[in-house]
């Protein structure tokens, strides 16, 4: 692997960049591996690096029935925070939060992480109480975070509209600082290209059409490419979650529905925080080419639909125009959807399963780009030892069964 | 946008309906008798297809009645609509 520094880049100059080596190679699928790894987005290539980078395994084949990183993965607004409330989510997504801040560095890739600030806001009374006590729990956890007055939010986003008579009246907020946005595609290529460069194989346009189980553990997978061996598998799929664990008899708690985003015309910057809101589904940021990226709420029906439909675009854009008079000018430049898991609870599912050898890692719903690099981490560590990462253990499937749900759809609001 | 045909107030957009999920979930006849992975799968398993799906409709900003819908999650195509009441129709019968 060649490095990406400041050095190869003055000397790949020369020759007009047209000889950098390709960031990885595009195997054949081999007929056995120690592991096999469902899906080719930055979960799955995370656990893949891990898998080879920490546990020493590097036998491992990522298969992706598109192209890497044409899931969620892509398609996501980007944003990285671990203001979460429950203790379980905020040590797993702030150990997450930190592997973002080095990224660039151990995995020789700019991922252009920017940590612009995560603003919370709230529009009553009772919702800013509420905040308090959310704030505080973050801050008891060692996390960062920071109440903040009206008058503070009007200097830190001059763009809001703070007016007494607004349909969204703004009561206060809370920051995270550490919170921020980067380059989707550049997590999923870090990923891919540091696992390639340590043996793992990543094959792409290789769907997973079947699982073999035999005594109730995994033999192997069946793929649009022929069959491979293998006697262990870990999925993440994201969307299609309930459709793979079908194949190996497993049924899951997940729903699985639309969630959209949308950018506008790029502008000069005039935006310099993500700002967003448990109550009004609509949130936004300025992407480091000028356009708005907004998000809301996922659409309210189960969905296979990779487009979104118009009632959510509508309710989010009425949002924004609400809350941003300004941007009622601008153009909508492009509009889109993905498929997201969601479990009961709005937590992730990092697992073992009924079948031995089978480990899933899904219900990452609309909150999982920020996951990558814990979810790749703690997936990798409890396949290889067959047992659950301590990060993950209250995120085990079985905790449905067992009532130990860790409600954050209820405790934080939405999750991106 | 779906179209959605009300049995009661016939054909409104989706903006006025709320969507329940799944529908014709049994709910174990006596709660104390079943295993906790059992209440567990009444509870949050769901089937959650890529095709055909038998789902609960309110028409919230209506008459407020609950109803049944047969519906392509991939087209988002309503092929049936039906009462709380009347048997889930049979895939590719009548009218799915
Ligand atoms: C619009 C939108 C905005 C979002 N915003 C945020 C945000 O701001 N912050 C945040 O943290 N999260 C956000 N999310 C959620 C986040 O994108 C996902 O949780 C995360 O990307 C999931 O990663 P993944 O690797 O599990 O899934 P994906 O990136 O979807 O990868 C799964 C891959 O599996 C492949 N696959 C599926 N079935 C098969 C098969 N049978 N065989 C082989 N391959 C298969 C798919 O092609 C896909 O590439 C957002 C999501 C969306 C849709
Ligand atoms: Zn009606």
């Amino acid at each position: 692997m060649e490095k990406y520094s400041g050095f190869n880049l003055l000397k790949h100059a020369l020759t007009g960049h047209r000889r950098w080596p390709r960031s990885w190679r595009s195997p054949e699928p081999k007929p056995r591996y120690d592991v096999v790894i469902i899906g080719g987005g930055g979960h799955g290539l995370a656990t893949a690096y891990y898998l080879a980078k920490e546990q020493g395994i590097t036998n491992v084949a990522v298969l992706e029935k598109g192209w890497l990183g044409g899931g969620n993965t892509g398609r996501n607004t980007a944003v990285s925070r671990s203001n979460y409330f429950y203790p379980e989510s905020t040590r797993f997504f702030e150990h997450s939060l930190k592997r973002f801040e080095t990224m660039g560095r151990d995995l020789n890739y700019n991922i252009m992480f920017s940590q612009v600030g995560l603003l919370n806001l709230a529009f009553s009374r009772h919702e800013l109480e509420i905040f308090r006590r959310w704030a505080t729990a973050i801050q008891v956890q060692g996390v960062d975070c920071q109440v903040m007055s009206r008058d503070e939010i009007a200097a830190a986003v001059p763009l809001l509209n703070m007016s007494p008579h607004a349909r969204y009246r703004v009561y206060g907020g809370f920051m995270q600082r550490r919170g921020g946005i980067s380059r989707h595609d550049a997590v999923a290529w870090a990923y891919a290209r540091a696992a390639d460069n340590l043996g793992v194989d990543i094959i792409q346009n290789c769907e997973v059409t079947g699982l073999e189980v035999g005594d109730g553990r995994i033999r192997g997978v069946k793929t649009s490419r022929g069959a491979i061996r293998t006697d262990k598998v870990g999925m993440a799929v994201a969307g299609h979650s309930t459709a793979v664990a079908a194949m190996a008899g497993i049924k899951l708690p997940i729903v699985s529905q639309c969630l959209q985003a949308m950018v506008s015309e790029p502008v000069k910057p005039c935006f310099d925080h993500v700002v967003m809101s448990p109550m009004v589904h609509c949130y936004v940021s300025q992407s480091d080419r000028g356009e708005l990226v907004i998000g809301g709420g996922a659409d309210t029906h189960p969905s296979y639909g990779q487009r979104g439909n118009l009632p959510t675009t509508e309710a989010v854009l009425n949002a924004v125009v609400e809350m941003y008079p300004t941007f009622s000018r601008l153009k909508l430049m492009r509009q889109w959807g993905g498929i997201v898991d969601i479990a009961p609870d709005s937590s992730p599912i990092v697992s073992k399963t009924p079948v031995t050898g089978f480990y899933i890692s899904t219900g990452w719903g609309t909150g999982g780009y920020k996951a990558i690099p814990a979810g790749g981490e703690t997936l990798a560590h409890t396949i290889a030892h067959d047992r659950p990462h301590p990060l993950v253990e209250p995120f085990s499937l079985d905790r449905f069964a067992q009532g130990r749900l860790v409600d954050e759809g209820a405790a934080a609001g939405v999750a991106h | 946008m779906i179209r959605i045909e009300c049995p009661w107030c016939g054909p409104r957009s989706e903006a006025e309906f709320t969507c329940g999920g799944q529908s014709h979930i049994v709910r174990p006849a006596d709660p104390a008798a079943v295993s906790d992975r059992e209440w567990a799968q009444y509870l949050y398993q769901r089937d959650n297809p890529k095709g055909l799906h038998y789902e609960r409709w309110r028409h919230t900003f209506g008459c407020r009645q609950w109803f049944n819908v047969a519906r392509d999650t991939v087209t988002h195509e309503i092929r049936a609509v039906y009462r709380m009441t009347d048997l889930k129709p049979a895939p590719g019968g009548e009218g799915v």
